[in-house]
């Protein structure tokens, strides 16, 4: 799955620019992140028709770009992240960086993951029937 | 070694002996004219007692009394004109960023040999008959426009004068003209790439192959960067109005500093602090004195451009001397903690890292009465990262390398694309927020 990222000047308003010209082109946020340091920050959000959406960005003079995801379900229960976590680490995957959200009906949560080896985490994960989504539909 | 005819093929190679001879005679006329005709310049000899009927070698000339911006701004409107006005056919003005204008006036023989040395210029790039120039530097009372339009006359090139501004409608006039060559300023040249690109205009196409470009100071890697966005040769022109314009000297094929009419202008490089003049290869505050203009002769006219002369034969055969690239001037050198930093040093650093854009903004202030500088560069939308990790490695390694290069600590703000404005001419990267009492 890809995910956009933008990056954000350290200034007031700077997020509200990119949520404000995402909002004019009708764009609906399934999961969103923002990471910031004292200096900048990176905002993070799946929705549909990636590539269409950063073409847009850029236009607009923002610099945007798509990363390759993991998108995985778990379970909503305690210790569900961690099972998760804990199978990537077993096999040496280092995660670069995840954010996870609950879905309305709330039986499911679902986590975004950024990782290195993206391929070999999507296999062993299979192996270890975690649900991976190629789509975000809630 | 050389492949571009000569214009002037006497005076670009002749023996420094005769050249020497040529320069004397010159001289003294200059200088007896300056006595009777300029009162600013009369009244600095007569304070020095020095008798101009007495100068006999080009030796005497380190004894004279500089010419400054600031004389030439007191002389306003025609007093740093030497002729009466009726046989001045043309003035050109310059403001500056601080203070009054100055006014030089040109005769028809100042517009006959200013458009000779353009003319010269051009003709060392490779530019001739068969070319198409678009001349994008200013029209008006800034010399480049028809400093460069005159010489591509002369030269028999055909002129496009499409003066600075309306970037789309330049890159129209590129494609559909075929232009062959483009003048203006650096900073406009990058930007006008940079609004080709965003118009996916593809250079493949045009014609485009030599670019002349000067009236602010660039670096080797800013060269590197146009030629890497646009389908060029970029060549480095200087000249400054209180000396005539454009054309004063130019860079030929070798690209190893720029080669001085010396038979019009009499070059010196002087220490900035204490006036002394500096050997050959040394540093320092270039100096001129006119040898041929009419209107406005100068005379040991300071121009606050920091380069250093070098009088060897060229390996273009050029007997003239060299003075190296203008890369800062002694009024933009910055004092930071004490250090001196020239913004020039700074865009070299920039310009080095591809992960961001050849813009820059230099932001000083003072917190508790110690200086701060802070870098503020565009993020490439290309090399954009999602990582945090990636972009903090990014700031760091350029925080490193100014470090490295300037002895400075100095923070990086990394910006959003396109947050610092793009210039059409001279582009504003320093804002000095220092509060002025405070320094002394
Ligand atoms: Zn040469």
């Amino acid at each position: 799955m890809k995910q956009i990222s933008v990056f954000l000047e350290n200034r007031p308003g700077s997020l509200y620019e990119v949520l404000y010209k995402l909002k004019e082109e009708g764009i609906n946020l399934r999961a969103l992140s923002l990471a910031d340091t004292a200096e900048f920050g990176v905002l993070r959000f799946i929705a549909e028709n990636p590539e269409e959406i950063v073409e847009k960005l850029k236009k607009e003079n923002f610099a945007a770009t798509l990363t390759e995801v993991l998108a995985v379900g778990i379970e909503d229960r305690p210790g569900g992240l961690a099972e998760v976590v804990g199978i990537l680490t077993h096999q040496n995957i280092s995660i670069e960086y995840l954010y996870a959200f609950v879905s309305p009906q709330g039986e499911r949560a679902y986590v975004v993951l950024r990782v290195e080896k993206l391929a070999e985490a999507e296999k062993i994960l299979r192996e270890n029937h975690i649900p991976i989504l190629d789509k975000l539909t809630i | 070694m050389r492949t571009t005819p000569l214009w002037d093929e006497y005076y670009e190679l002749l023996p420094r002996e005769e050249l020497e001879k040529i320069q004397l005679s010159r001289l003294k006329k200059v200088l007896i004219r300056a006595y009777h005709n300029l009162p600013y310049y009369r009244n600095k000899l007569e304070e020095r007692k020095i008798n101009p009927y007495d100068i006999n070698s080009l030796s005497c000339l380190s004894h004279l009394p500089f010419t400054t911006k600031e004389d030439l701004r007191q002389a306003y409107p025609f007093g740093a004109i030497a002729e009466p006005l009726r046989n001045v056919v043309r003035v050109h003005s310059s403001s500056g960023t601080t203070g009054t204008a100055t006014v030089v006036g040109y005769t028809k023989k100042d517009i006959e040999s200013w458009s000779e040395l353009a003319a010269r210029a051009l003709s060392s790039y490779g530019v001739d008959e068969e070319d198409i120039i678009q001349v994008s530097f200013g029209y008006g009372l800034f010399t480049g426009g028809l400093g460069i339009h005159y010489g591509a006359e002369n030269l028999g090139a055909t002129v496009v004068p499409a003066s600075a501004g309306n970037t789309l409608r330049q890159i129209q006039i590129m494609k559909d003209l075929q232009i062959t060559v483009l003048a203006c300023t650096p900073s406009y040249a990058l930007y006008l790439a940079e609004v080709a690109r965003e118009n996916n205009i593809n250079w493949k196409e045009s014609s485009l192959r030599i670019g002349v470009f000067g009236a602010e100071p660039w670096s080797e890697e800013m060269r590197e960067d146009i030629e890497k966005r646009l389908p060029i040769r970029a060549f480095d022109i200087y000249g400054l109005s209180e000396v005539i314009g454009p054309g004063v000297a130019f860079e030929c094929e070798t690209k190893e500093g720029l080669h001085i009419s010396e038979d019009h202008f009499l070059p010196e490089i002087i220490d900035p602090q204490t006036g002394r003049t500096l050997p050959p290869g040394e540093e320092g505050e270039l100096v001129f004195t006119t040898l041929t203009k009419e209107g406005t002769p100068v005379i040991r006219y300071r121009t606050g451009d920091i380069s250093s002369l070098n009088y060897e034969t060229c390996a273009c055969g050029r007997t003239l001397v060299r003075m190296k690239r203008v890369f800062s001037r002694t009024d933009d050198m910055l004092i930071i903690r004490g250090v001196n930093v020239y913004p020039s040093q700074i865009e070299s650093v920039i310009l080095s890292f591809e992960g961001v854009e050849p813009y820059y903004q230099i932001v000083l202030t003072r917190e508790n009465f110690l200086d701060q500088i802070e870098v503020q560069v565009e993020v490439a939308p290309q090399f954009f990262s999602d990582q945090i990790k990636v972009l903090e490695g990014l700031k760091k390694q350029i925080e490193e390398k100014l470090k490295t290069e300037l002895n400075l600590s100095c923070e990086v703000k990394l910006l959003e694309p396109k947050s610092i404005t793009r210039s059409e001419g001279k582009s504003k990267r320093i804002i000095d927020l220092r509060k002025k009492e405070e320094i002394s």
